[in-house]
């Protein structure tokens, strides 16, 4: 399932019951679908060509007169070219703005490395006041939508292009700020976020083959993390791993060791990509090429169980 | 708006020469600042803030207020003179600019100082701020009306444009965009660092309406600011002509003083000459 379908789904269905809700695209609406609802409301749907700086500073603008205002393009435009402009006129001034961004990690595919941002969460998680959720899924796309016109504030949201497992449904709790824990188990915790929490909960079958019993736990908040959750898991496990599609030096990885780093003392494995731009190629070609599967957690696993001394 | 009779213009020159002692003062005790582009303005930011402009000190987010969105944040000190002048800041509270712990920060912060509507800084992104308030007052049916103060030395940067493209897409003549065209900027002339000539026909080539006046001529600027307000079908932008600096004779179209403050000789100096001596 496309997470950006239930973006959009979830876009028409707030619109109905939000009045305040805006809409901007910068001509990828087709691509983000935002042109659902741009089609159902066309009044509060504006599309400010290419040229996303301007967006963003609109989308400000609007949320400083009362609007919950969503602005949606690519996330490596979104975050990137943009940065700037969701620091200055965004972030600190406090406003109601949600960047939701379609297209990022390496999934993306065919296109290549200049449309693969892999430094999105990064860019977004450093700034002030700002909210950085990941869905895992579609279903959790969807309320992940809703939770973000509830959080006061700046948010950023991002998903990938591609089909992703759903592994939530309808009836799963979901609250920005806070983890899931989809499984216990405590000889090692897999800690994932987007597409790669249905990575780890693959690998903790596959460890579960081998009579390991893998914690699994889906941060699909990446600020404010769910602290609580992962100093737990440290203390009962001993052993974290996480995984992310994105840059392993400043994304989920970065930000659960930063969090442990000074509460508990365990070995922590991080899955993502290594410190290089990606290349064209099928979404599940690169994942696999640049290690970003069930395997490359399970093997990190190993690797963090035999690293703890307890 | 007022009529403009000739007490209304005294009263108004009065006004802004106060909020040019405002900012020689701040920026002389903070040490630091822009006094340049701020006295350049002083007159726009007077015309607007005492004469033109709705809005309500003691009710600084009422709805229907006119905003104003100083896109040339670097001038905060004329816009701070401004509030305490308007009751929105105890003027004795202007001393405090760019002191640690106080709320009047050196470039304009929304969430810190009541009546500024916009944090602003990074050059360029007012204009877009601004049309996103022009259209929420359409969806609104409001019919407030947003101003936004630039700089002529930020016509460099491209988000200028984008948002220029916006305003006319969305037919904005709820908005109008004013220039101080001192002819100034950091390292120099603008038209030597990075030529904006000719600036009116790019902004025309780009749908708006376009209206000239002298910026340091408080009757002037009121003229425009009323053609530019009538002006139906898309948005308008005043190219307002000042002199850097004005009305401190060492500091008129003197690049030096874009972003340094006074000392306390040359402070004792410009009070002088605005008519006042501390």
């Amino acid at each position: 399932m496309q997470q950006r379908k239930e973006y959009g789904r979830a876009l028409v269905d707030l619109g109905k019951v939000r009045e305040d809700v805006v809409v901007l695209d910068a001509d990828l609406s087709g691509s983000t679908r935002t042109a659902d609802f741009a089609k159902a409301y066309p009044h509060r749907f504006f599309n400010c060509g290419i040229a996303e700086a301007n967006m963003i500073g609109t989308a400000a603008g609007l949320a400083a007169s009362g609007k919950v205002a969503f602005a949606s393009t690519f996330a490596v435009f979104a975050t990137g070219r943009c940065w700037d402009q969701i620091r200055q006129s965004v972030a600190y001034p406090d406003l109601n703005v949600k960047i939701v961004a379609t297209h990022a990690g390496i999934s993306v595919g065919p296109d290549g490395a200049s449309h693969q941002t892999m430094e999105d969460l990064a860019l977004m998680r450093t700034i002030p006041n700002m909210t950085v959720v990941c869905p895992a899924d579609g279903p959790e796309t969807y309320k992940a939508t809703f939770a973000l016109v509830e959080t006061e504030g700046p948010c950023y949201m991002r998903m990938g292009r591609s089909d992703v497992p759903v592994i939530t449904d309808k009836d799963t709790p979901f609250q920005i700020g806070k983890g899931q824990l989809l499984r216990d188990g405590d000889d090692v915790a897999l800690v994932g976020t987007g597409q790669m929490v249905a990575a780890c909960l693959e690998a903790a079958e596959i460890l579960k083959a081998d009579g390991v019993s893998a914690r699994v736990i889906n941060i699909s908040t990446i600020k404010p993390l769910d602290e609580a959750l992962l100093v737990k898991a440290a203390k009962e496990t001993g052993c974290i791993v996480t995984a992310e599609e994105h840059n392993r030096l400043s994304g989920l990885g970065a930000a659960v060791a930063t969090c442990l780093v000074e509460r508990v003392n365990v070995p922590i494995q991080i899955v993502g990509m290594d410190d290089v731009f990606g290349e064209s190629g099928e979404s599940d070609e690169l994942l696999m090429k640049y290690g970003l599967t069930a395997e490359s957690v399970v093997e990190s696993a190993r690797i963090a169980m035999r690293r703890r001394t307890r | 708006m007022d009529a403009i009779n000739d007490e209304t213009i005294r009263m108004l020159e009065t006004k802004a020469n106060r909020l040019r002692r405002h900012v020689i003062k701040m920026t002389f005790e903070a040490g630091s600042g822009h006094p340049g582009g701020s006295l350049s303005s002083a007159d726009i930011v007077t015309a607007l803030f005492f004469n033109f402009m709705r809005h309500r000190p003691e009710d600084p987010q009422w709805p229907d207020r006119d905003r104003f969105v100083l896109s040339k944040g670097h001038c905060a000190p004329v816009l701070y003179a401004a509030l305490a002048e308007s009751g929105y800041l105890p003027p004795e509270e202007l001393l405090t600019l760019r002191k640690i712990s106080c709320r009047l920060q050196g470039h304009p912060c929304r969430t810190k100082t009541p009546g500024v509507e916009m944090s602003t800084g990074s050059l360029g992104q007012g204009l877009s701020i601004a049309n996103g308030m022009a259209l929420a007052a359409r969806l609104d049916k409001r019919d407030y009306h947003v101003y936004c103060l630039c700089g002529d030395g930020e016509m460099q940067e491209g988000q200028i444009w984008e948002a220029a493209m916006l305003a006319a897409h969305y037919k904005l003549d709820n908005i109008t965009c004013i220039v101080d065209r001192n002819g100034l900027q950091i390292d120099g002339p603008t038209e030597k660092v990075m030529s904006l000539e000719p600036l009116a026909d790019k902004w025309k080539g780009f749908g708006w309406n376009v209206v000239h006046c002298e910026g340091n001529d408080i009757k002037d600027v009121l003229k425009a600011l009323a053609h530019a307000k009538v002006h139906k079908g898309g948005p308008s932008v005043i190219i307002a002509r000042t002199v850097k600096g004005k009305g401190v004779s060492f500091m008129e179209n003197n690049v030096a003083f874009h972003g340094k403050s006074t000392s306390r000789e040359e402070t004792e100096k410009a009070l002088r000459e605005l008519g006042e001596i501390d």
